[in-house]
């Protein structure tokens, strides 16, 4: 097929309706709105369900009743939204709900400027829900990861049951690109899966080798249970110390033991000094800054992170071990940095950050390189 | 009757006395009334003693955040047409809720609504609800005194709930009541009054003699509410949603070459209401109907109708990376305010840069070669400058032909509008 013409969040939409999303639920609010408008027009003509909530509380919950119905729900946000999703985060993750939500970050803090972009969430993502378990953020950098990104991330709600989150940005999210979505290679679709033996089932039952427990809906033939507070393997609260600490660790390994099957990156390795680290939006002028370097004949290495929490620790450690000298790059103050410094906390990791609604010329990130 | 749901494992864990003991019985009695086995309901119970309801019963069940139970409830419901969902919240729930709730009644979907009414915070200490009364005395301290117990029934109906009904938690029949209410198709709420022994009364005398005779004081909540009467939500959503129709944007095939190759930046600066954004799509259309790459990246205020509205636009025949513009190839100024958003940016424009600008808008100096265009001479209203301005841009052939603008302008706009832009483009070539 020809291109089309489309912004990042109806890519988003498209991937969402690739991957058999069945629900959505969203609340208006700019840059993310044009997501709820796209999915307003595919869902509901493809037998979906897609509503407007009285709340971005409301939104989310919509979606984490529908998601236990067994449908693949997805909501979409910008940061004031994602801040009141935050306790429904904490449900989702904890009691393992599929849901696939869409951060088209604008400018914070707070109200902020709605028309202006930044990757101001990227901590709060990965530590918004109350007792810091993790969930999965992938970060796009163009309108096909958004399209790509979208269909991996309800697979990996549906293999993982937790929370994905899509990092996008709205200088992503509302530029538009000439794309051939049909001309890419698209992921298998991935759906959660139901016991072999539903009579014994018991929702939240793991085994030796079952560390995401089996799926059924609520609503389907066997009574289901699902609860926000601390459970035992049969859906009903537990005060067992041991059971509660199996669970709570449970819920980090299977998803930071995992994230090697699901290391998203895009890399251009270099024979030279310098490698810059970067991802989302910012990664665009990285490839061109790194175009430039190479022209002007003193290239530098490109390492371009797309899944950011589990953090990728072994990819890090693994492309950055050739260069002498690290530089991350990011549109914000300083947050995925800690990380990376973390990680390499034997070498010195330099950091560019900024933070003014503008996006990060691949001029600037010369300089950066240049040591300007 | 069908058999008991009452989960035998679990008997309620109530303090002596907690009028919530007689609500799950009565519940049981209704559920098996209708004759509805457990995997055809759904319990959504709130946070505090509410929202203990979920596991007493062998029933689907969702246990979720304090106020948020409807909302379950309604993703619950939408997946699932079939289920009987039922919602049981505390007086609580209402205030922390209270979106949720109103946003229920509005939307008339089929759930049933259980609020067991107490008057207080039971699980964590008595403390004062959206239904205490203000003579009470609770572990709020003065609080209470100071503001107005909300009559949920009251409330639910002026939000538009279709059947609203108060109860108390010891009148006979209430099984009954419970399992009208789960019957009826459409938002039902019950406002069960009740007893908690253990906070409510030990400061405040309340009796079911005492509750029955309140009761009768309120304004009637019997039932079905005929103003409110309408179909329900869910049906009314599938038959809504059977009608639309699916739409993909559209694919742009190429069907002429570029007049040149290469990366061409074009940056688009007015205000809102010249159609500065349609522009920039057109633009970037035409570009794609010759094979090229476009990106338009979009600058406006958070108003509508006011305020500078700038475009930013990259063709290419090559991969585009970065989509914000350094050094444009062509500028549009067709504002002031436009213009001034990127005042900087005139200084580094090259000779080769081409300005086309409007009569009235002026730049700051630069070195680009500036083509002042006359709109009133042209007779081009303020809506139409941007597009007015790409006419001219064809004409001169450099980066787009009249041809691929054309296309684009048919793959952007259609009927009316359509032909009054075409109109237009012959009218500002031929007279500029
Ligand atoms: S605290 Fe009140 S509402 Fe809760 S169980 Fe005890 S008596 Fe019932």
């Amino acid at each position: 097929m020809a291109p089309q013409f489309i912004e990042g969040n109806e890519a988003v939409a498209m991937g969402a309706m690739r991957a058999g999303c069945g629900f959505f639920a969203g609340y208006p609010i700019t840059p993310a709105t044009t997501i709820l408008n796209a999915m307003l027009r595919l869902l509901p003509a493809a037998s979906g369900v897609c509503i407007q909530g009285e709340d971005e509380i409301a939104s989310i919950g919509y979606c984490l009743g529908a998601s236990m119905s067994g449908l693949k729900s997805m909501t979409a946000t910008s940061g004031p939204g994602i801040s009141l999703y935050s306790e429904q985060i904490s449900f989702a993750a904890g009691s393992e709900i599929p849901i696939v939500i869409v951060d088209v970050q604008r400018l914070g803090p707070s109200t902020g400027s709605a028309t202006r972009g930044a990757d101001g969430d990227i901590q709060f993502l990965r530590w918004g829900n109350s007792g810091g378990i993790p969930v999965i953020v992938l970060a796009p950098v163009d309108v096909k990861d958004c399209y790509l990104l979208t269909i991996h991330a309800f697979n990996l709600a549906e293999e993982y049951r937790c929370p994905v989150f899509l990092a996008s940005n709205k200088e992503i999210g509302m530029t538009k690109e000439s794309v051939d979505l049909s001309a890419l290679m698209v992921p298998e679709i991935i759906d959660r899966r139901p016991p072999i033996d539903s009579a014994s089932f018991q929702p939240f039952q793991v085994s030796e080798n079952l560390r995401i427990p089996y799926f059924l809906p609520i609503g389907g033939d066997v009574p289901v249970r699902q609860t926000s507070s601390t459970h035992g393997p049969d859906g009903y609260i537990t005060t067992d110390p041991d059971q509660i600490s199996a669970s709570q660790w449970r819920l980090k390994k299977k998803l930071e033991d995992a994230v090697e099957r699901f290391t998203f990156y895009d890399e251009r390795a270099e024979d030279a000094e310098t490698l810059v680290i970067t991802y989302g939006v910012t990664a665009r002028a990285a490839g061109d800054a790194a175009n430039l370097c190479r022209q002007a004949g003193r290239p530098i290495g490109l390492l371009v992170v797309k899944t950011l929490w589990p953090v990728p620790e072994k990819l890090i450690r693994d492309k950055t071990a050739p260069y002498r000298r690290v530089v991350v790059v990011e549109m914000n103050l300083g947050q995925y940095v800690h990380e990376i410094r973390r990680i390499l906390s034997d070498r010195q990791v330099e950091f560019y950050g900024q933070m003014d609604g503008r996006l990060i010329t691949p001029a600037t990130i010369m300089e950066v390189i240049d040591g300007r | 009757m069908a058999d008991s749901l009452l989960n035998k494992d679990r008997p309620p864990v109530f303090c002596p006395g907690c009028s919530h003991d007689r609500i799950t019985g009565a519940l049981d009695k209704a559920f098996r009334k209708l004759g509805l086995p457990g995997n055809r309901i759904a319990i959504v119970s709130d946070i505090g003693c509410s929202g203990l309801f979920d596991t007493f019963f062998h029933t689907h069940a969702l246990h979720g955040l304090h106020g948020r139970a409807l909302t379950y409830a309604a993703g619950i419901k939408l997946a699932r047409p079939q289920l009987q969902v039922v919602v049981t919240m505390g007086d609580g729930g209402q205030g922390i809720g209270g979106a949720h709730l109103l946003a229920a009644c509005r939307r008339n979907l089929n759930l049933t609504l259980l609020v067991l009414n107490n008057f207080n915070f039971g699980m964590t200490g008595g403390q004062f609800s959206v239904t205490t009364p203000p003579e009470a005395r609770v572990s709020s301290g003065f609080l209470n005194r100071l503001e107005r117990p909300l009559d949920i029934c009251r409330v639910a109906h002026s939000a538009g709930a279709a059947y609203v009904k108060r109860c108390s938690s010891y009148q006979s029949g209430l099984a009954d009541e419970i399992a009208e209410a789960i019957a009826f198709d459409g938002f039902a709420l019950l406002d069960i009054w009740g007893i908690c022994p253990g906070r409510y009364i030990r400061q405040n005398p309340l009796t079911p003699k005492i509750i029955a005779e309140k009761m009768a004081t309120m304004p009637p909540a019997d039932g079905i509410v005929e103003e409110n009467q309408r179909r329900e939500y869910g049906s009314l959503y599938r038959q809504a949603a059977g009608e639309q129709t699916f739409s993909q944007p559209e694919s742009i095939a190429q069907r002429f070459q570029p007049p040149s190759n290469g990366r061409h930046e074009i940056l688009l600066l007015g205000d809102a209401g010249q159609r500065i954004i349609s522009a920039g799509e057109v633009l970037c259309l035409a570009g794609m109907s010759a094979g090229l790459q476009a990106t338009q990246k979009n600058e406006y205020n958070i108003t509508v109708l006011r305020g500078p509205s700038i475009s930013e636009v990259i063709l290419s025949n090559e991969p585009i990376g970065f989509t914000s513009l350094a050094r444009p190839d062509i500028v549009i100024a067709l504002s002031r305010e436009g213009v001034e958003r990127r005042q900087s940016l005139f200084a580094d424009l090259q000779p080769q840069t081409l300005i086309l600008k409007s009569l009235d808008t002026n730049i700051p100096p630069c070195a680009g070669a500036t083509q002042a265009l006359d709109f009133k001479k042209l007779g081009v209203k303020p809506a139409d400058r941007a597009l007015a301005a790409l006419a001219v841009l064809a004409k001169n052939g450099t980066i787009i032909d009249t041809d691929m603008l054309r296309v684009a302008l048919r793959l952007r706009f259609s009927e009316k509008i359509l032909a009054s832009v075409l109109e237009l483009v012959d009218r500002v070539q031929s007279r500029s």
